[in-house]
């Protein structure tokens, strides 16, 4: 039984890690008032550089750092569009995930004459659990970070009053890049924990909403670092389970419906926006392109 | 003689329009320079261009005796104008409600922690050192005797103390010129003589201090120098002891000011339109017992600081259904109980409303104006039948009030966002007055409107009268009150604390009442 | 006057031309893969169009992204987003075939017609419940809609695996509908299932028209997005008309069961949809929220569909996959037309200046 708790542990921080990377950078970004839906493109693109760069150069820290690269590339690419050209976020954020998964099938077609998945990669070549202490490392100095830095202080004012940060003398546009670059940095290293940490290949589209789910949790935990760390755990709990459940009889004679636990993230954050389960509110600037008159 | 402040014949136009055209102007050093002028007079856009908001086309701006900006030497940005020390507060005050008052003050200026100095990273990654920005802010409030606690997020304060935290802001970049634009539009009398106080304080430890108004006494009575925007260009400059409210009054609008008008004999009175009894709003006391009435044939004005209760009142006029739950009282409108009638009822039933705050509660701006008419009239014959829109019966009757109320442009396809004040009023107007009100509730029917537009919309308020409505008019003009009301009821914390009729009071009384000043 | 003309024809040039941008920048990536762009663009022409069946591949392909572009559009106009046409599509096709698999003795023609009423019922149902969390619970549509797609998904998953699967086969899919609920294909296409769902469509976005822009319900749905205050001060019931809206739009997104499941398929198949709904919100933004503007962006959107499905036989190295870029490219440029907005009126006021 213990051993089952322990392991029930285990997986679910396993599992919770690429989440948080993502839900923490998509709170840096949607802190500093640009939404950022293109987190799933962004983290889908980061799985597929780090399995190709570890298959080419057998290193995985060697693939988390060109996922990492590959993040910023494209969450300056995000940037450029939204922040510049003000282009509307949720669209511009829906073309990038477009794009992604077609580029890294695309690319995975070219390079591996496959567009389902990467060759996989042997074991030596994987992350074991580094990027669960790293994810845990990046929550606790984002909440330090956020609370005790002038920088974090420009982030949470360009999303709840960009003027008053423009009038203190502050590039909000500036402020804003670095949030959402740091978003795509965080959101890269979340794809490469995915795929070189949890899996051992990159799989088409293998993100499969957890960039959404990492929204999610960042919304049920208010857009502040430790409570949204918390509600990625609660969802990786419920992930861990729902793995652990398949095919499991519960009660009466039908397993447990596997659906109903994968819809669980959703619907507490749909009950969580909607004041049943404590309340929730958005930076005030969210989704506003800011215009140096 | 040193100035402090400079320009020389600066210029700025927008689309082809020139809000500013040789705008030349000095002031002196350790003063309050006050400049005024009517909406739309260029005050705001030069002060905006010594802020570094805006770039001029052309001309200079001195500062301190040194060329700081102009078309040689541009501002790029407010960061440059405040390492020049100069410091601006908007009429929006810049303070973002949800954090706290030390935070909103050292924004931009941060004090690092001594222990993180020599650490390799930069400075923005650093921890900030908040005990000793609270130490500093300490001594400059006990300086200038402007106290205020720290710790609370701002949105919990006052107007008057946001106020405070906007002027302890520059004081705490060391800024030797305050800018203050309409400081004074949303401010108690009380908080205003309080700011006053305040102001001269700095003066004397040596400010100079720019202050955009509006309001002539508040210049006569601040102010040591004055100079008079008009239509982009400066129309005059006087030291205060050589002038006075009339003078600068004449200034400001280029002719004799006569917009007191006194209005025919009292009509007949009729029935009662709208009737109040015993009405209190909520927990908060938003609302304390108004009782109030106003009949067929008369005006009944109310006054009062904005802020005090009147557009909890106005809110709650046309939309008592949101209201069910927390009112107590009667209301009557039109002779029928209002809590059993919908916003569409009330429309429909012959009440007109001039909102408040045209652009968020009348118009639709994106769309042709034409549209921004038939809003609230569109359920009405001839506008639809059976659910379907009649655009002939638009176009007829778009034409019709062009003509009536000289609407320019004059066609009903132009944006609705790109006319100016008074013709989107004009507008309003032309929509509410379709079907003749038996009660016309207008607020602030002239807020933001030119000086010929003003006449004209006085004038239609007070033939509506004549016709037999009952209008409630809400304002906090004291002028506008004053001519148009039969009655004066003055509004103060929710609470009617004055009645008067035409005649009995004076603009001292109101403004008197208005601050909440018992019987004198 | 001039003036007038100038940018009415702006307003028609600019959509082509970021179309056309993104198009050359989406086909430039296939030199990537060693290919020639203009090949590749060759063929994805003469793949969409080249014959009748092409041709009628790509009406197919349209036919759900009008319904998801009015869908987006319909709620736009209420000044709502609409990201959750996914999930309310995929309610909708699963009502359509549960109806048709559930109800077989239903009599010809009234069969498809209460499979195609379901499908919209279902579809506003689930565009609804955004709606109403919006205007009583004050809680954003954006994120429920997105939300919303992900349990839709969980719950049709659920429902065809256990309540009407198709006991025959491995995949994930409802059992077929009986025979009097398919409708009618057009001969013209040959092969290509062009069913009678496409005239539905423009029926449908005729009465979008009339509907927003001629009845007085219409009329509100518009001032409510223009100007929630302004609408309630002339006693209009926004919260009404916000969930009507959502509801609208949610049985817009709905009908794209009838093509999918009374017109091809049959039956529902888990994950059918192509990303429709997200496809729909760049048909909306393309064709300027207006329906002959989408009628015309769903058919460049079902084209490159359908152009990109050759490819896998025809070239080398690019697969269908392209056709995601090609989208994300077309959609990057279309959002950003604001830039050339400014540009053009840094145009007219150096003209201004010299006139």
């Amino acid at each position: 039984m213990d051993d089952s708790i322990l392991q029930m542990i285990n997986s679910t921080l396993r599992v919770s890690t690429p989440l948080l990377f993502a839900a923490i950078g998509g709170m840096i970004s949607e802190r500093s008032g640009v939404i950022n839906i293109a987190l799933e493109g962004i983290m889908l693109c980061g799985a597929f550089t780090a399995a190709a760069v570890s298959l080419a150069t057998q290193s995985a820290p060697a693939g988390a750092a060109a996922a990492v690269l590959c993040g910023l590339l494209v969450a300056a690419a995000y940037a450029f569009f939204v922040i510049e050209i003000r282009a509307d976020q949720i669209v511009a954020g829906i073309a990038v995930n477009m794009f992604a998964a077609g580029a890294t099938a695309f690319l995975c077609k070219i390079l591996y004459q496959s567009s389902t998945s990467t060759p996989s990669l042997a074991l030596e070549y994987r992350f074991q659990s580094a990027p669960v202490w790293m994810a845990g490392g990046v929550v606790i100095l984002a909440w330090a970070w956020m609370k005790y830095s002038p920088l974090g202080l420009w982030v949470r004012f360009a999303g709840e009053h960009p003027e008053a940060l423009d009038s203190a003398g502050i590039g909000v546009k500036r402020v804003r890049w670095f949030a959402v670059l740091l978003s795509g940095v965080l959101s890269g290293m979340a794809g490469a924990s995915l795929s070189i940490f949890l899996a051992s290949s990159f799989t088409r589209n293998m993100t499969s909403g957890r960039g959404f789910m990492a929204l999610a949790a960042m919304i049920f935990g208010k857009w502040k670092p430790i409570p949204a760390a918390l509600a990625c755990l609660f969802f990786g709990f419920s992930d861990a389970l729902q793995i652990r459940l398949q095919g499991v009889v519960l009660w009466g004679s039908e397993p447990v419906p596997v659906q109903f636990i994968q819809i669980l993230p959703y619907l507490v954050t749909i009950l969580v926006l909607a004041g049943v389960v404590g309340q929730s509110r958005a930076p005030k600037a969210l989704g506003l392109p800011f215009r140096s008159s | 003689m040193s100035f402090a402040v400079e320009f020389k014949a600066l210029t700025k136009t927008f689309n082809g329009v020139a809000a500013n055209a040789g705008i030349s102007l000095k002031v002196k050093k350790g003063s309050i320079h006050a400049i005024v002028g009517e909406n739309g007079a260029g005050k705001s856009t030069a002060m905006k261009m010594l802020y570094g908001t805006y770039q001029p086309d052309s001309g200079e701006i001195w500062v301190d005796g040194k060329l700081w900006g102009g078309r040689s030497k541009p501002w790029s940005s407010p960061s440059d104008a405040i390492h020049c020390g100069i410091g601006m507060v908007h009429q929006h005050f810049m303070l973002a409600g949800t954090h706290t008052v030390l935070d909103n003050i050292l924004l931009g200026v941060e004090p690092i922690r001594k222990e993180w100095k020599y650490l390799p990273i930069p400075n923005f990654l650093k921890g900030i050192d908040r005990t000793r920005a609270a130490k500093r802010l300490k001594e400059i409030s006990q300086q200038y005797g402007m106290a205020v606690d720290l710790k609370p997020s701002v949105e919990t304060l006052s107007v008057g103390l946001q106020q405070r935290i906007e002027i302890l802001k520059l004081l705490y970049r060391e800024a030797s010129i305050l800018i203050l634009d309409e400081p004074t539009a949303v401010l108690t009398p009380q908080e205003t003589s309080e700011l006053f106080l305040h102001l001269r304080k700095l003066r004397d430890e040596g400010k100079t201090i720019l202050i955009i108004t509006h309001k002539l006494k508040e210049v006569t009575s601040l102010a040591d120098r004055v100079t008079v925007f008009r239509g982009g260009r400066v129309v005059g400059e006087r030291e205060i002891q050589e002038t006075n409210e009339e003078d600068l009054a004449t200034l400001m609008v280029g002719r004799k000011v006569n917009l007191h008008r006194e209005p025919p004999p009292l009509p007949a009175l009729r029935k009662p339109v709208l009737t109040l009894k015993n009405v209190s709003l909520g927990t908060v006391r938003k609302l304390r017992n108004l009782n109030l009435q106003v009949r067929g044939g008369e005006i009944v004005g109310i006054s009062g600081v904005e802020g005090n209760g009147q557009s909890e009142l106005l809110d709650l006029l046309i939309h008592p259904q949101h209201y069910s739950k927390i009112l107590s009282g009667e209301i009557e409108i039109l002779g029928r109980p209002s809590n059993a009638l919908t916003t569409r009822e009330i429309k429909s039933s012959g009440v007109g409303v001039i909102p408040e705050d045209r652009h968020k509660e009348g118009l639709l701006l994106d769309r042709p104006v034409r549209e921004s008419f038939l809003l609230g009239l569109h359920r009405n014959a001839p506008f639809s039948r059976r659910g379907i829109v009649s655009e002939e019966a638009i176009d007829k009757n778009a034409k019709k009030a062009i003509r009536e109320y000289d609407i320019r442009p004059a066609h009903a396809y132009a944006r609705c966002g790109a006319l100016s004040g008074g013709n989107q009023q004009k507008w309003i107007i032309a929509r509410e007055f379709h079907q003749t009100p038996e009660l016309l509730i207008a607020a602030q029917p002239t807020r933001g409107v030119d000086v010929g537009a003003i006449e004209f919309i006085h004038q239609k308020i007070i033939d509506a009268r004549m016709a037999g409505s009952g209008v409630l008019l809400v304002s906090s003009e004291l002028d506008e009150i004053l001519d148009l009301s039969d009655r004066i009821l003055v509004f103060y914390e929710g609470e009617i604390v004055g009645e008067f009729n035409r005649g009995e009071a004076s603009e001292k009384v109101l403004g008197l009442r208005m601050g909440g000043a018992a019987d004198l | 006057m001039r003036l007038l003309r100038r940018v009415q024809i702006g307003q028609v040039l600019k959509p082509v031309f970021s179309v056309a941008l993104g198009l050359t920048l989406g086909l430039l990536v296939t030199k990537i893969a060693g290919e020639d762009p203009w090949h590749v663009f060759k063929i994805l022409v003469n793949s969409a169009f080249g014959s009748r069946y092409d041709l009628g591949m790509t009406l197919v392909y349209a036919t759900p992204l009008i319904f998801t572009g009015l869908s987006v559009a319909f709620a736009f106009h209420a000044g709502l987003f609409n990201i959750g046409a996914e999930g309310q599509l995929a309610m909708g096709a699963f009502a359509a075939a549960a109806i048709g698999y559930r109800l077989q003795n239903l009599p010809p023609y009234i069969a498809p017609l209460v499979a195609t009423l379901g499908a919209a019922l279902a579809g506003g149902i689930w565009g609804g419940i955004p709606g109403w969390l919006r205007a009583k619970r004050g809680s954003h549509e954006v994120i429920n809609t997105i939300m919303l797609n992900f349990v839709a998904a969980g719950c049709c998953g659920w429902a065809t695996i256990y309540l009407i699967p198709n006991l025959d086969s491995q995949n994930p899919e409802t059992g077929a509908v009986g025979a009097n609920f398919m409708i009618p294909h057009f001969a013209f296409f040959g092969e290509a299932p062009v069913s009678f769902a496409l005239p539905l469509a423009l029926l449908v976005a005729f009465g979008f028209w009339f509907f927003l822009w001629r009845t007085v319900t219409g009329f509100e749905v518009r001032a409510v997005g223009q100007n929630e205050s302004a609408a309630r001060a002339a006693g209009i019931d926004a919260s009404k008309v916000r969930i009507l809206s959502l509801f609208v739009a949610g049985a817009l997104a709905g009908l794209v069961g009838v093509g999918e499941v009374l017109g091809t398929a049959g039956r529902f198949k888990l994950g059918f949809s192509p990303g429709y709904g997200f496809i729909g919100i760049a048909v909306a933004l393309l064709g300027r929220n207006r329906p002959i503007g989408i009628v015309l962006a769903a058919l460049l959107f079902g084209a490159l569909h359908k152009g990109t499905s050759d490819l896998d036989l025809e070239t080398e190295n690019v697969t269908r996959d392209i056709s995601l870029i090609l989208q994300a490219a077309v959609i990057l440029c279309v959002s950003s037309e604001g830039v050339w907005d400014l540009f053009l009126k840094r145009g007219r006021k150096k003209e201004a200046k010299n006139g």
